[in-house]
């Protein structure tokens, strides 16, 4: 623990120190470390590349496990396989690590199954619930239908380059750029055939709409591990992903395109699920997946740093709001049922400031259009995204627009689940078991300093940081993405973007609008004063209804109340069961599988093949299917006697035959 | 290192030698030391078996593995008429040897306790076993081939049919039955070649090398000749549908008579295709490549979704075992570098999970005296070591990277995404399934809450099955992490395999 712990610390200040290295003063770095696949062109070496994208990303990934690593000592502190718990959290950061760390697709690939093993191994931590097993084997087995993906691509990228180098595969586009290739039946470009392949297994790793239904159910797992690895880390590698292969992606506009309209619906339909949820974990949940598809569509409208920016802010604020809502439900002896809870503030009253912090970052306050950085980090990295979408959109995007659009409004939801849950589990009256509320008790220290230092990340993240990711200040991302639109997005008028990250965009601001409502019209640094406004005030809007709805009067009872009694209606209920994408699963997939592997083994193997295979030789040498019993009395050679003969036969033929 | 020593000889003969010391020994000992023989064969074999382990260790490290060629020959007349004793080992056979001669010790080591009668007789037959699964890898002569080849037959029909589980005699039928047919065809064609190699080479002959260099079989008859070969090693392999025989051969065989049968005697089939098919039938290979795709294919999603539903761990690995296979024949059939050496490596690699697991299953059979997956559950508590060892080994055999399987799953795939997308993506499908029936397995037998009574009192693995079991656990991390040990020794063979192929294909071509 302590080992564990320690390590992960001076891997946490190593890494911040990389990240100035790397991303002020540019000492990238390609470390081989041992050979591993040499195949004829398949070579994969062991190796580390150090560019601003994994300093990154190492910041991330070993800040928050060094902290969720710390926090886990309290959270976790009267298990009985605690050694087992920090073995496989160590475990889960390793593999985290080679994932980013690596310079060709093979050991990301390693990373990429090997934190999916780590996952699988901590959501199935309480090994005596059903619950947990099956959520454990659901999230490995549909990580898996990604990863196939990502495997196929990965092929591909090797037929088409002929190695899987990052960077011998990235200075190799332009020249393959028109290559088309037959894939199951039809043809497709190559570049955008590898680039859709590589996106299915970013899919399932960050759970996306179709390849989603995991994650919630990973919340069966500890909330260390939730806020670890299915908020800030793993589930991001997905965005990672898209973001190290930005190369091939620029050279892919109707992938892009797909990606963008799949991450915006992604956001639309977690966020719409979110907002009937009651186990408070779960949320959270739907809110990271709603978020992930944030990060997917600024990705795919070609505003990488902007995902990485998102990715970022939200490790932060993410990992906050999970470690509070662990904090409540360790306070409340694991109650995760919202219901049954409310009014705890003043138990558990630093808690209660962690997540007025976190959910003041997830649903973006700030003050837009000033030139100070005055805001939570959120703020800064979701309105980089809408405003990437907005940019895309009038340049001609339609799935810009979608998701501009689409962006605004889940902002609204993510704003009334957020404060929802807030009110649900902090103010009104406790609607739970009055024992547990005698004994709720605020965290130990151990749980609260990791807190405090998420909430530090979570509301300066953003003003911080926001000059290196969308200004590229001082060359930050050094070529690590694309500095500028390739030709993919070149129609999205990329010096709107740059322009305004440089604040020097007094050019985009000649149109001049009159009249009652020209203030909104008239722009800031390129963008029209309500895009920028807009996403503000739909969060003031969540907010306004949410506090309407739960926090005057009854509140959250009487909402509770009128479930139990009306059953909610269908919407509520379609909303409550995850739009019964579960149950269709179940139905076609999960009872598919079963019964064709029944099939194949009742029918294909015992009656067809054995049928007119051994048993039906042996039948037909008998003479009778009676005396099939006497197979297990042993007259062996009986029947292969007259298999012999037959076999002589053949022999015969062919011999003739072929004239030997 | 082994100038002047018939170090192949030595290898095949050294166990089939132990094997007459323990039969001459119970010949003259006296009734009342019989006893004391059976208690004390395990450690003659065991000593046997490591000394082969140690040789063929020395040979491996002796191999160079720059030359494409066959290496310590041997050659002494022997039938005569072209018919002789020739042995010999490329890149492609010493690493069989070497996994023959690594898991034999082990299984005699885990039969030690797991056997209850005729302990003597067992070893005896595990060390003649051992005589011809090496013998059958170190042959150039086709005839030599063969009699080991089928041979191999008679000592695991043995272990089957007296040391097996209840039904034991219909298994043992069905698994004759089945390589019967694939033997005499076989037989019948190398008749034939010997008799086609009198005619175009001027005096007939079985020598392997001359055979495969210079033997030119015309179009139409290889395609025959090919399906004669290969009807006896898709038996052996055992590919779709001819795979039946697998599930109840494994299911009644004893442990370590499980290990061999899926380490050893189902990569007879591989090897076979590698050596016989693709050298002397290149253009019938090349032809029929797209059967050998499907059947592939169908293998891979066909027996995982079949392995999924089982109710028997050992028949679930067994029938997980074909799927692995399917890899190896869509490997080999890509005819490329990838395809081959992944192949290859699939081979190897499920030599080692595969008989790590068929061990494992042992481990809880020798408690519980049951293989029913029901009976088991919550074994995690009292068997924590047990836990972690079965967890690696199904993770290997699901083919995550960074252990054995995952290396020849890939490379098998690259190789056959070049031929045939549509192939790879199917064989892709299977990546899902074996996740699928292994983390099934996995949480049935182990997770869960402990129901079942009768395993209050079970017991974690002892020294002993940590000894078997260590050594095959650092065995798949170390080829998944650095799997040029493996690769680097196999390329030349394979570079100069896929080379001869290519010239023959493309100039023979009909």
């Amino acid at each position: 623990m302590v080992v564990t712990t320690g390590l992960l610390f001076l891997s946490a200040i190593l890494s911040w120190v990389a990240l100035y290295k790397v991303g002020i003063g540019h000492e990238e770095a390609d470390i081989k470390v041992l050979r591993w696949m040499d195949v004829g062109d398949m070579k994969a070496d062991w190796a580390f590349k150090i560019d601003t994208l994994t300093a990154v990303m190492l910041v991330v990934v070993n800040s928050v496990s060094a902290l969720v690593h710390l926090y886990s000592w309290g959270y976790m502190s009267d298990d009985e396989f605690k050694p087992r718990f920090f073995s496989y959290l160590s475990l889960f950061t390793f593999a985290m690590l080679m994932l980013v760390t690596s310079n060709n697709f093979i050991q990301l690939f390693f990373g990429w199954e090997g934190v999916g093993l780590a996952s699988y191994l901590l959501i199935g931590y309480y090994f005596k619930k059903d619950t947990a097993n099956a959520a454990s084997i659901k999230a490995f087995v549909t990580n898996r239908v990604g990863d196939v993906g990502l495997a196929l691509g990965v092929m591909t990228v090797f037929l088409v380059f002929g190695s899987v180098n990052f960077d011998v595969v990235f200075n190799a586009i332009a020249e393959n750029s028109d290559r088309r290739l037959p894939f199951l039946g039809m043809e497709f470009n190559a570049i955008e055939l590898i680039a859709a392949l590589l996106f299915i297994g970013a899919m399932g790793k960050s759970a996306q709409f179709v390849l989603h239904v995991w994650l919630p159910d990973a919340m069966e797992g500890p909330t260390p591990v939730s806020a670890l690895i299915h908020a800030a880390t793993m589930v991001t590698a997905g965005v990672f992903l898209v973001c190290r292969a930005s190369s091939i992606y620029e050279a892919a506009p109707i992938t892009s395109g797909f990606i963008t309209a799949m991450g915006a619906f992604t956001a639309l339909f977690a966020a719409t699920v979110a907002l009937v949820q009651n186990d408070i974990k779960r949320v959270i949940a739907y809110s990271t997946c709603s978020q992930l598809g944030y990060m997917f569509f600024a990705a795919g409208v070609g505003a990488y740093s902007a995902a990485m920016f998102h990715l970022f802010t939200h490790a932060f604020f993410k990992a906050l709001l999970f470690l509070c809502a662990g904090s409540v439900i360790h306070a409340l002896h694991h109650e995760q049922d919202m219901r049954k809870m409310g009014g705890i503030r003043k138990k558990v009253p630093i808690t209660y400031a962690a997540m007025i912090v976190g959910t003041l970052a997830i649903t973006g306050i700030g003050i837009p259009a000033i030139e100070a950085k005055i805001g939570f980090a959120g703020f800064f990295s979701k309105d980089a995204i809408i405003e990437a979408a907005y940019s895309a959109g009038i340049a001609g995007s339609g799935s810009g627009s979608f998701a501009f659009w689409v962006g605004i409004t889940a902002a609204l939801m993510t704003s009334f689940y957020s404060w929802r849950l807030i009110f649900m589990t902090f103010h009104g009256d406790y609607r739970g078991d009055k024992h547990t509320f005698d004994h709720a008790h605020e965290s130990p220290k151990v749980m609260l300093v990791p807190l405090a230092l998420l909430s530090l990340g979570a509301i300066l993240a953003g003003a911080v940081f926001y000059k290196y990711f969308m200004g590229n200040a001082g060359d930050f991302w050094h070529g690590a993405l694309p500095s500028k639109y390739g030709a993919g997005h070149a129609a999205i008028a990329p010096d709107y973007l740059m322009a305004a990250a440089e604040g020097s965009a007094d050019g985009y601001d000649t149109v001049k609008h009159t009249g009652p409502f020209a203030f909104l019209f008239n722009t800031f640094h390129g963008y029209p004063r309500w895009v920028l406004f807009l996403p503000l005030i739909v969060s003031l809007s969540g907010l306004f209804i949410a506090f309407m709805m739960y926090m005057r009067g009854e509140g959250a009872a009487k909402h509770i109340r009128t479930v139990e009694e009306t059953g909610g209606g269908p919407l509520y209920n379609f909303l409550l069961n995850k739009w019964y994408i579960d149950e269709l699963y179940d139905v076609t997939i999960v009872k598919g599988a079963r019964k064709l592997g029944d099939i194949f083994w009742k029918i294909g193997d015992v009656k067809i093949i054995d049928g007119l295979g051994p048993n039906g030789v042996a039948a037909f040498a008998a003479g009778s299917a009676k005396r099939l019993s006497k197979i297990q009395s042993g007259f062996l050679y009986h029947y292969a006697f007259v298999m012999l003969i037959g076999v002589a036969a053949i022999i015969a033929l062919v011999f003739r035959t072929v004239g030997g | 290192m082994f100038e002047g020593l018939p170090i192949l000889s030595l290898l095949t003969f050294i166990p089939l030698a132990g094997a007459f010391l323990l039969m001459f020994m119970a010949r003259i000992s006296k009734e009342d030391a019989q006893e004391q023989l059976a208690k004390n064969a395990p450690r003659v074999a065991l000593v046997i078996s490591g000394v082969v382990f140690l040789l063929s260790l020395l040979l491996t490290l002796d191999f160079d593995s720059s030359k494409a060629g066959f290496q310590f020959v041997e050659d002494t007349s022997w039938l005569g008429g072209g018919i002789d004793y020739r042995l010999g080992v490329d890149g492609i056979s010493i690493l069989f040897v070497l996994l023959t001669a690594f898991l034999t010790p082990l299984c005699i080591f885990a039969s030690e306790t797991s056997i209850k009668s005729r302990m003597l007789e067992y070893m005896v037959a595990f060390l003649i076993l051992e005589t011809l699964m090496i013998g059958t890898f170190v042959a150039l002569d086709l005839v030599l081939f063969y009699l080991f080849f089928e041979a191999v037959l008679i000592p695991m029909f043995i272990i089957i049919g007296v040391w097996g589980g209840k039904n034991r005699v219909y298994a043992s039928y069905k698994f004759f039955l089945y390589t019967l047919l694939g033997s005499v065809l076989m037989l019948a064609a190398i008749l034939w070649i010997y008799n086609f190699s009198g005619q175009q080479l001027g005096a007939p002959t079985t020598n392997m090398e001359t055979l495969i260099n210079e033997l030119k079989i015309p179009g139409g008859v290889q395609t025959w000749l090919w399906l004669a070969f290969f009807a006896s090693f898709a038996v052996k392999m055992p590919m779709w549908p001819v795979h039946t025989w697998l599930p109840d051969a494994h299911v009644e065989a004893p442990t370590a008579g499980s290990v061999i049968l899926a380490g050893i005697l189902l990569k007879l089939g591989g090897y076979g295709f590698l050596r016989f098919s693709l050298t002397l039938f290149p253009n019938a290979s090349l032809e029929l490549a797209p059967l050998i795709f499907w059947m592939s294919v169908i293998a891979i999603i066909y027996t995982s979704l079949v392995a999924y539903r089982q109710n028997d761990i050992k028949k679930l690995i067994a029938y997980s075992s074909v799927a692995h296979m399917g890899f190896v024949t869509m490997g080999i059939f890509a005819f490329n570098l990838q395809g081959i050496q992944g192949g290859i490596y699939q081979m190897l690699s499920h030599g080692i999970i595969s008989g790590a697991l068929f061990f494992c299953v042992g481990v809880i059979y020798d408690r519980m005296h049951t293989r029913e997956i029901a009976f088991y559950g919550g074994l995690v508590k009292r068997m924590p070591v047990y836990a972690a060892f079965l967890m690696l080994f199904t993770m290997a055999n699901v083919g995550l990277p960074g252990t054995s399987g995952f290396v020849g799953e890939i490379l098998t795939m690259v190789g056959a995404y070049q031929v045939s997308p549509w192939i790879a993506a199917g064989a892709a499908l299977g990546m899902i399934l074996s996740a699928m029936y292994a983390l099934h397995l996995y949480r049935e037998v182990i997770f869960g809450e402990q129901t079942n009574e009768k395993l209050n009192d079970i017991l974690d693995m002892n020294r002993r099955e940590v000894l078997i079991l260590a050594p095959l656990a650092i065995m798949t991390i170390v080829l998944g992490v650095y799997p040029s040990l493996i690769t680097d020794i196999t390329s030349a063979s394979v570079e100069n395999l896929i080379a001869n192929f290519n010239t023959a294909t493309a100039t023979t071509g009909n």
